[in-house]
């Protein structure tokens, strides 16, 4: 953890809605507005704030689903603010993004081998499908499935299984950033317990680095090394996790914390959101 | 005599196989001034519940199999429509978790609370109007005057859920219904909306039951607890005697999934497994093959609820036992 493989300077992330009607034109949502901040080599960041804070537009803008208005995303110390989708494409494999619905984010027609077996495809990973089709059976059981699992489809798996099926798309690629948007949201809490557990493993063993992005303080904390608060566009707070629950500067982070509904056990207090 | 009993009460819903039972027989009692927290996981009912007690059961897939739903001494599951219609949205009230769905979306808010009063109190259209607005202001609604003419959609969420609220407690209901009402709100408005439904509460005497999967809002906020697992009861106590003595390993399983916020650990506690599938028929206990403390007398014989102390009972035959 010395490095910095994500880099991102003053970001500036709008977006234009159009008005109809008598005031007919457009406004500028300033969704990230003026976001710095960095990610060492195998270090997770957490990333959490209120609905509409930008959180989920700043994952998007480093994975360049949306295109940033300002500033400067650093990857490996190369800039890859500006580049064409064409020459941003090699660094997909490096780049990669797990979302939070495991319903929307699998293809329903493909079958979990060819969901797991078509991006090491499209990077050119492997040289036949026997070794494509080992790989995806590698994958499947280090996220706890096995093989049998291969010849189906989507709809058959529970959202936890799903959201499993999605890590192993990702991780099957070794890719060195991760950007996880509300990946346990969906999950029930003995579910999420075990995919946080999973997605904890798997970036420890691998030592990748990634941006998780969550409103639920507790997940948050569980997984990250260091936190970023956002409140409107901007990162209001950011520090080790210990610094940020526990000695809180900024009003909105104390105010956030204040909102956290405890579970009051005899050995300690634990909560969900 | 408790405001809603609800006695072996079963659910079943229809399939190829035939009725599967989704609500097990189930029995609970809400007081006048308390709120009842049932908390669970997806699936297990609890929704299906809530929709029981206020005959919100739709289509002919889904029927109540079994038992009693009594409120004030009357039993609601024999009522004609016109009788249930009287007590429903009058004396009964429901909340639901998605606050967009379940307002109309082409009537301003405020009518829509007008609607109710009309219906219920024959107020005039002035004095429901009038009342409307102190409803909304009672929900903390900036603005009540401008606000009454809003368009669902020109609120926050936060807002339409104080809208709901305001709906629900029109008629100054003596029971409220809330089926996750914060699950989709922000965890600071979440707390907003919670302190207010408890401040309505101590007002008005309302009786509460809040359905949620979220064990630190059902800890924040109720009285009592009930947690359920694939339709039953299998915990149940005053609050703070739960969270202090769980002795039901699925209670106990739920709890030690949360992640910490005031200290961390390396990995969480899991629940092994998952839920069996509805058409699993088990001859023993529901939670025998996730369990940790099952035994060979698990896997055959279903557990009695067990006595912990007074008002604390738990489905295990080991509860008898502190974990």
């Amino acid at each position: 953890m010395s490095q910095a493989i994500l880099k991102v300077n003053r970001l500036q992330t709008f977006f234009r809605t159009s008005r109809t009607g008598v005031f007919q034109g457009h406004d500028t949502v300033r969704a990230v507005d003026g976001v710095s901040f960095e990610i060492k080599d195998g270090e997770v960041l957490g990333l959490v704030g209120e609905s509409g804070c930008g959180k989920t537009t700043i994952g998007r803008s480093i994975t360049k689903l949306d295109t940033p208005t300002g500033g400067e995303i650093l990857f490996d110390g190369r800039d890859v603010t500006h580049l064409s989708a064409s020459r941003f494409r090699p660094l997909r494999r490096d780049i990669q993004m797990i979302f939070q619905d495991p319903f929307a984010s699998l293809n329903p027609r493909l079958t979990i081998e060819k969901t797991l077996i078509e991006p090491l495809y499209i990077h050119k990973l492997v040289n036949s499908r026997a070794e494509a089709r080992r790989n995806a059976v590698a994958m499947l059981e280090k996220v706890g499935l096995d093989s049998t699992v291969m010849d189906r489809h989507p709809h058959e798996f529970s959202g936890g299984q799903r959201q499993r099926i999605s890590i192993a798309r990702v991780m099957i690629i070794a890719p060195r950033l991760i950007v996880a948007d509300e990946v346990v949201s969906a999950l029930d809490v003995s579910i999420q317990a075990r995919v946080l557990n999973l997605i904890k493993k798997l970036q420890r063993e691998a030592g990748i680095s990634m941006l998780f992005i969550s409103h639920d303080l507790g997940v948050v904390r569980h997984i990250s090394d260091r936190i970023a608060v956002m409140y409107q566009g901007k990162i209001v707070e950011m520090g080790q996790k210990q610094q940020i629950f526990e000695n809180p500067q900024h009003q909105y982070t104390k105010r956030l914390l204040a909102s956290i509904l405890r579970v009051p056990t005899l050995e300690g207090t634990h909560h969900v959101n | 005599m408790a405001l809603l009993e609800v006695k072996n009460l079963s659910v079943a819903i229809r399939q190829k196989q035939g009725l599967i039972t989704v609500v097990d027989n189930l029995s609970f009692h809400v007081d006048e001034n308390e709120t009842l927290g049932i908390v669970g996981e997806s699936g297990c009912g609890k929704s299906l519940t809530a929709l029981s007690i206020m005959g919100l059961l739709q289509g002919s897939q889904v029927r109540i199999t079994e038992g009693t739903v009594c409120f004030d001494g009357v039993d609601l599951l024999i009522l004609g429509p016109a009788e249930r219609r009287a007590i429903m949205g009058d004396q009964m009230a429901m909340i639901f978790q998605e606050p967009m769905t379940s307002l109309n979306p082409v009537y301003r808010v405020g009518d829509q609370i007008v609607e109710v009063l009309l219906q219920h109190l024959k107020l005039s259209r002035a004095a429901a109007k009038q009342r409307t607005l102190e409803l909304l202001d009672l929900v903390r609604i900036p603005n009540p005057i401008l606000q009454i003419n809003s368009y669902p959609h020109q609120m926050s969420g936060g807002q339409r859920q104080r809208i709901m609220i305001a709906m629900a407690l029109a008629c100054s209901p003596r029971i409220l219904i809330a089926d996750e009402p914060t699950t989709a709100l922000d965890v600071t408005v979440q707390k907003e909306v919670l302190d207010l439904m408890g401040e309505l509460q101590r007002h008005t005497g309302t009786a509460i039951v809040l359905i949620s999967h979220d064990l630190g809002v059902i800890a924040q906020t109720c009285d009592r607890v009930a947690v359920m697992y694939r339709g039953k009861i299998v915990e149940t106590a005053a609050t703070k005697a739960l969270f202090a003595d769980i002795r039901h390993p699925y209670t106990k399983g739920l709890l030690n999934s949360l992640p910490l916020v005031d200290g961390d650990v390396e990995w969480l506690d899991t629940i092994p497994g998952q839920v069996p599938g509805i058409e699993t028929v088990l001859p023993g206990c529901a939670f025998q093959p996730r369990c940790a403390f099952a035994d060979e007398r698990c896997s055959y014989e279903k557990p009695n609820d067990i006595r912990v102390a007074g008002g604390h009972w738990a489905r295990c035959h080991y509860a008898g036992q502190s974990t």
